[in-house]
């Protein structure tokens, strides 16, 4: 625990930059996704090249992306915009789907019931859709921020100063505790976003949770492309 | 764009695929380390995860637990883990030795979780009633298992073959820094050199091999769809499966997982 | 001869679902065994091929405990039909009905032959040999799940709610088509469902049941309903509500038809030509 003692600021420094990061790309994921994962439940053909061309951006491993990110938008390689905006298309590329299998998972009874009852399309979107997907758009959450909160140290390659330097540095100078204090932190900060999504649910979605035999059948296959990130 | 037409260029200079010149060149020994790394990881990860997954999707037994195993897997950044184990191995290993080494079981590690999820969730999504009426038939659980739920499935644990393999692929380029060979080699010799058209050139040659891995994959898992599954008559009973297992359906390729690409 | 007895069931979770249950089922007879859910009929039948075990009690074969049996090789001689037929989806007609004979080593080329003759036997025509299930009707499906169950030539025949999930004309025309294939094949067939009517119109022998797997009667649709044992069957049976309760209208004097109408008048058939000819006045069916 030396080490640790000796350079506990940076450490700190560290995990706060890498909080930092982290938090931009998991937000804007929901963001961006949202409407595209809706628009994508609205038939097969939508469905079909929103998932097709988000699953293909995902596709492309991450130091690539870093490194060609630069040369169509214009960034520095070097610099945090490039590494976020690289995480937010990751993000929104597993954000979509999830959207659209949340969206598509809201029954289609209560949607016919609430456009009887006089809802306009978008109160229905705002007071029935977007609340009742809410518990697969919170397990595809989950995912985002398990997911790129274990990414960001890959930007360490490109120069990013993150929980990842402490890989590197820890094995340039062969002290494994530096290297696995990157780990155990990194894997902290994953654990506390995983709570508070999980805790945002509790608070958010009270009704989802008694019913949990009733919606398992559909929320919970759709959930599991999504929860096998879950819990950290 | 002038920077992509650059990148080209050097991706075809048959300067850089001269063999026996200075490494990182020549491309086609990266191109086939990359690839040989991916399948060696890949088969090992599928000779533990497949069995595994098979067992619980069929017993049903363990199923939380892998759950939360896979998700715990997941969030574990995968540079920390290559480094860890790589330095782990060096305290009783040569080198190189401990490099390749701790590299392969991390990215055996890495692969493990997307194709456990394919197998076992491939088996979950098989309509119990088929389960149950095969076992009425007198069907032995093996055959349940060999005959109906893995043609059954086929597509979808293909599809957490496939995650896998590109999890696997990104991974790899990563490993070029611990100082193994594939294509970041030439990403990171690139970036030692300050020359931009090797390294954009490197990473659309691991974009394009992703790619392209993933087209195959998306190709064999039309391929093994069984024909009479998701036929043209379609009763309200079979329209719900669907729209059940659609999602599923995804396990496999998105979410390629964790700290993935 | 099926016998259960003393049979009971509880499930891991505490429900017993069978208590103390014995009967005789008769060979080659239709046994209905009729209840709402929850009732244990399912539990019941899924033990005589042991699909479930019991908790205690003995399920006996023609002699023989099946519980000595090993359950794989007794299923293959019993046939089963399932709700939604239970078919394959990934192989053709021709297979899914050739499942079992191959499961016992029969050359897939003969047992494709036999199943093609048992397309026939179960009035399917042979052109759907070659398609797979998703592309029949639910009343062809349900079909093909009777010619798979009777491929092995079982003496025995389970039947779960088989037509439950078609339409009332389809299973009208399927209950019709299973009492044609009863009299040519002279199979013990025992029956579930939750639908008292069709137990009536299958049944030599009708067991009814409470919730709790208790019995509420058992004994020829005759027996039942012109002497329901307590007000639960009469319940039932609806004869409670004036539904069994039937009787002539006067001839009509333009069509010379004779209505039947039940307790509140509501029209329940017409009497045929012949019988009204021969009866004269008020005369219940039952």
């Amino acid at each position: 625990m030396n080490w640790l003692f000796s350079n506990f600021d940076m450490v700190v420094e560290l995990t706060l930059n890498h909080v930092r990061l982290s938090i931009i790309p998991i937000i804007a994921g929901f963001v961006i996704a949202v409407p595209l994962g809706r628009l994508a439940a609205t038939g097969r053909a939508a469905r079909g090249v929103i998932i097709t061309s988000t699953s293909l951006l995902y596709t492309i491993p991450s130091l690539p992306l870093f490194v060609i990110l630069p040369a169509i938008i214009g960034t520095k390689v070097l610099s945090d915009t490039n590494l976020i905006v690289a995480l937010s298309i990751y993000a929104v590329a597993i954000m979509v789907r999830a959207a659209a299998d949340a969206f598509s998972s809201v029954s289609v009874d209560v949607k016919q019931a609430s456009l009887a009852m006089g809802y306009s399309k978008w109160q229905q979107f705002w007071r029935v859709e977007f609340p009742l997907a809410g518990p697969v758009l919170l397990a595809g959450m989950r995912v985002v921020s398990v997911s790129t909160i274990a990414l960001v140290s890959v930007g360490v390659l490109i120069g990013s100063e993150n929980l990842g330097y402490l890989f590197f540095n820890g094995k340039q100078r062969g002290l494994l505790e530096e290297v696995v204090t990157g780990i155990v932190a990194s894997l902290l900060i994953a654990l506390v976003f995983d709570l508070v999504l999980v805790l945002l649910g509790r608070i958010l979605l009270p009704w989802s949770r008694k019913d949990r035999t009733r919606r398992s059948a559909d929320s919970e296959t759709v959930s599991l492309t999504v929860t096998t990130g879950g819990a950290a | 764009m002038n920077l992509f037409v650059n990148a080209f260029l050097w991706i075809f200079d048959p300067a850089n695929w001269t063999p026996g010149s200075q490494s990182p060149l020549p491309i086609q020994d990266r191109l086939g380390e990359h690839l040989l790394y991916t399948f060696i990881a890949v088969l090992i990860a599928a000779a533990i995860a497949l069995p595994l997954g098979f067992y619980i999707g069929h017993t049903g037994k363990g199923r939380q637990f892998v759950i939360s195993f896979t998700g715990a897997m997941r969030a574990l950044p995968t540079i920390g883990v290559l480094v860890f184990l790589t330095m782990v191995l060096g305290y009783s290993l040569v080198g190189t030795t401990a490099n390749f080494l701790g590299t392969m079981i991390a990215l055996v590690l890495l692969a493990i979780p997307s194709i456990l999820a394919g197998a076992y969730s491939g088996l979950e999504s098989v309509d119990r009633q088929t389960i149950d009426a095969s076992r009425a038939s007198g069907m032995t659980e093996m055959q349940i298992l060999t005959r109906v739920e893995i043609p059954l499935s086929l597509p979808l644990i293909i599809g957490g073959l496939r995650a896998g393999v590109l999890q696997v692929i990104a991974t790899v380029t990563i490993a070029s820094y611990v100082g193994l060979g594939g294509l970041g080699r030439i990403i990171s010799s690139g970036i030692g050199l300050n020359d931009y058209d090797e390294i954009l050139g490197g990473a659309i040659l691991v974009t394009i091999l992703a790619l392209l891995v993933d087209g195959v994959f998306a190709l064999i898992q039309r391929l093994t769809a069984t024909p009479g599954v998701g036929g043209a008559v379609e009763t309200g009973r079979t329209r719900l499966r669907r729209r059940a297992s659609g999602p599923l359906a995804t396990v496999g390729t998105p979410i390629h997982e964790g700290n993935g690409p | 001869m099926i016998e259960f007895r003393s049979v009971s069931k509880r499930f891991p979770d505490g429900t017993l679902a069978v208590d103390d249950f014995s009967i005789v089922i008769p060979s080659r007879q239709t046994t209905v065994f009729v209840g709402s859910s929850g009732s244990g009929k399912t539990t019941l039948l899924r033990m005589i091929n042991r699909m479930v075990d019991p908790t205690a009690g003995q399920v006996v074969i023609d002699g023989d405990d099946v519980a000595k049996e090993n359950p794989v090789q007794l299923r293959r001689r019993i046939g089963y039909v399932m709700q939604n037929g239970g078919l394959l989806p990934h192989r053709r007609i021709v297979d899914n009905v050739a499942t079992v004979p191959v499961l016992r080593g029969v050359p897939r080329g003969e047992a494709r032959e036999h199943a093609l003759e048992l397309l026939d036997t179960v009035g399917l025509d042979r052109s759907l040999a070659t398609k797979y299930p998703r592309q029949l009707s639910g009343g062809q499906q349900q079909r093909v799940g009777v010619a798979r169950a009777l491929a092995a030539d079982p003496n025995i025949l389970l039947m779960d709610e088989p037509f439950g999930a078609v339409d009332p004309i389809v299973r009208l025309e399927l209950q019709r088509e299973l009492k044609r294939l009863q009299k040519d094949l002279d199979k013990t067939v025992v029956f579930v469902t939750h639908d008292i009517d069709e137990a009536f119109a299958l049944a030599d022998q009708v067991v009814i049941f409470r919730t709790g797997g208790i019995v509420a009667q058992v004994g020829t649709p005759s027996e039942v309903l012109g002497n329901p044992a307590d007000e639960f069957v009469a319940s039932f049976i609806g004869a409670d509500r004036g539904q069994r309760q039937l009787h002539l209208e006067p001839r009509n004097p333009e069509t010379g038809q004779v209505m039947v109408v039940d307790a509140s008048g509501r029209p329940a058939g017409l009497l045929s030509d012949d019988e009204s000819r021969a009866s004269t006045g008020a005369a219940s069916p039952s």
